[in-house]
């Protein structure tokens, strides 16, 4: 069983450190994970993404063609990725400021809204989680929320442990907006 | 964790002395890494950000001269700044260990992966006639492997060794499994085992000199001859490579670092295809796994070298193989990445279609 997933959106929205804790949470559950960042110079505002393969035998590749998950949180990202989504594959991406949506037939398409989500959390810092509890629920490989749990606390730094109970409030909230769909 | 990550770490397992680095991008994260970890609270390991490149190598030469453990890392442009020290260091054999986790050049290039230090690494890089032990790592666990494997390797041929990695496995997070923390040597074990290093006589034999200085050509052309035969000697003990399923295939990728793993989806995409394609992994890229190239290409109808520069190491694999079947590069430059896909299409297009 083998899930390749790309997520891809501006630098800042998060999307390099969901890869980490979804990789962490892959690890937590004894799979074996890549995590590939697309290093640019730029920190905020660039475009950003990052590969997340998680398999039970050993990883070739770190770069790929083609993904069973693609998540997009801009237009130019959906434009460049969503093409690239497997034949019955995932498509997750951001409906905020898209003009531009996909019209492939052949895999399953879920928009979703996660800024608003989080706000209605309190908490615009926990976008990525949002968008994390979707991927998460979409994903036919299911990872305990406990070993999610214990991926949170490998990548983040202790004096952010406290904020675990959010994140996961944000993953849960996630997870309706994709069944919502 | 990130393969500079797994760097730091094993270093600090394998009971190094010393690092010395000055930060460059795409390997900071060794420096930051080995300094949050602070290890001379605990196995005394002193880690130092330089001025400069040139001051790392030049202590990492003094370090070494005293038989310590020691290493530095920097990335393309840095590397470069060092040959010189690294030229001495050869020249006087000492043990040390050098990473360069390359990015794309030539001049400051890009910040984005490369393998274009290729020359530089395998055929010497500073001037004169040395070579370093030349290690390429494919997965962040051999980024962890190598540092051990690296300095043994170093001290057991009293030479040089170097981590060729490029920015993928550099800045790639995979599951590693980190050696177990060894205590460095203490100043007996290395006046045992290094009876070669400057440690202080105290009266107790003849003065040891550090030196790569011999203005007497006849004796300089004695020490050149004795580093010769060290090179023959580790060129018949330690060239280190990996096959997938060469024997039964048609076509051979070779590829290094990796580059190598992309290359084995590719090879896999194009089973598909229905081609048999083989995968040759040097893994010291110098000593060059010349024979067992020679040995897999028999009978094969291509081989494609894949690189993320213009054709270097294609030189090592035509040496192997004479000329004997078409051998062809593909390669992309300043960054960028070949797909699977794209060495595919690449292998029909340089060794079918044009065959």
């Amino acid at each position: 069983m083998k899930t390749e997933i790309i997520a891809a959106g501006f630098g800042g929205q998060g999307v390099l450190s969901m890869g980490k804790i979804l990789a962490y949470s892959g690890l937590m559950d004894n799979m074996e994970v890549t995590w590939m960042p697309s290093y640019g110079p730029e920190q905020r505002g660039g475009t950003a993404n990052v590969t997340v393969i998680l398999s039970d035998e050993k990883i070739s590749s770190p770069v790929l063609d083609t993904y069973d998950i693609v998540i997009a949180l801009n237009q130019q990202s959906l434009d460049k990725f969503g093409p690239r989504v497997k034949k019955g594959g995932i498509l997750i991406y951001d409906t905020n400021g898209i003009h531009k949506h996909p019209e492939r037939g052949d895999i399953n398409v879920y928009p979703i809204n996660a800024m608003d989500a989080a706000l209605e959390l309190g908490n615009s810092k926990a976008y990525n989680m949002v968008v994390m509890g979707a991927l998460l629920e979409a994903m036919e490989y299911k990872i305990p929320m406990e070993n999610v749990v214990k991926g949170l606390k490998k990548s983040l730094p202790e004096r952010h442990h406290k904020l675990i109970p959010v994140n996961q409030q944000a993953i849960e909230k996630g997870r309706t907006l994709l069944k919502k769909n | 964790m990130k393969g500079n990550e797994a760097i730091a770490h094993a270093a600090i397992r394998y009971g190094c002395d010393g690092y010395f680095g000055y930060p460059i991008t795409p390997q900071s994260e060794v420096l930051e890494t080995l300094e949050a970890l602070m290890p001379w609270d605990t196995t005394g390991m002193v880690v130092v950000q330089a001025e400069s490149e040139v001051a790392a190598i030049n202590m990492v030469y003094g370090g070494a001269a005293t038989g310590k453990a020691v290493m530095t890392s920097s990335s393309s442009p840095g590397v470069s700044l060092k040959q010189e020290g690294i030229s001495y260091i050869a020249a006087s054999s000492l043990p040390a260990l050098i990473l360069n986790v390359m990015r794309g050049g030539p001049g400051l290039g890009t910040i984005q992966p490369s393998q274009a230090d290729y020359f530089q690494a395998v055929k010497g890089g500073g001037h004169g006639d040395y070579h370093l032990i030349v290690l390429a790592p494919s997965s962040v666990q051999e980024m962890a492997d190598f540092v051990g494997l690296g300095f043994d390797l170093a001290f057991k041929y009293r030479n040089p060794s170097m981590i060729l990695a490029d920015g993928i496995v550099g800045q790639m997070m995979e599951k590693v499994v980190l050696p177990e923390q060894r205590a460095r040597r203490t100043d007996e074990e290395i006046r045992e085992q290094c009876p070669w290093a400057a440690t202080g006589r105290e009266g107790r034999r003849k003065r040891n000199v550090v030196t790569s200085l011999e203005l007497e050509s006849d004796k300089m052309e004695i020490i050149n001859h004795q580093l010769q035969a060290k090179y023959r000697e580790i060129e018949a003990n330690e060239t280190r490579w990996e096959e997938i399923d060469t024997k039964d295939a048609d076509y051979l990728i070779i590829s290094f670092g990796s580059v190598a793993r992309i290359s084995t989806k590719a090879k896999e995409l194009a089973e598909e295809d229905g081609l048999k394609v083989g995968i040759i992994r040097p893994i010291t890229l110098w000593p060059f796994p010349t024979e067992a190239i020679r040995k897999a290409a028999e009978g094969k109808k291509g081989i494609l070298v894949v690189e993320l520069n213009a054709g270097q190491m294609i030189e090592d694999v035509r040496l192997a193989v004479h000329d004997s079947l078409p051998v062809k590069h593909f390669g992309r430059m300043g960054g960028i990445i070949p797909s699977p896909s794209e060495i595919v299409s690449a292998l029909k297009e340089k060794l079918i279609e044009q065959a």
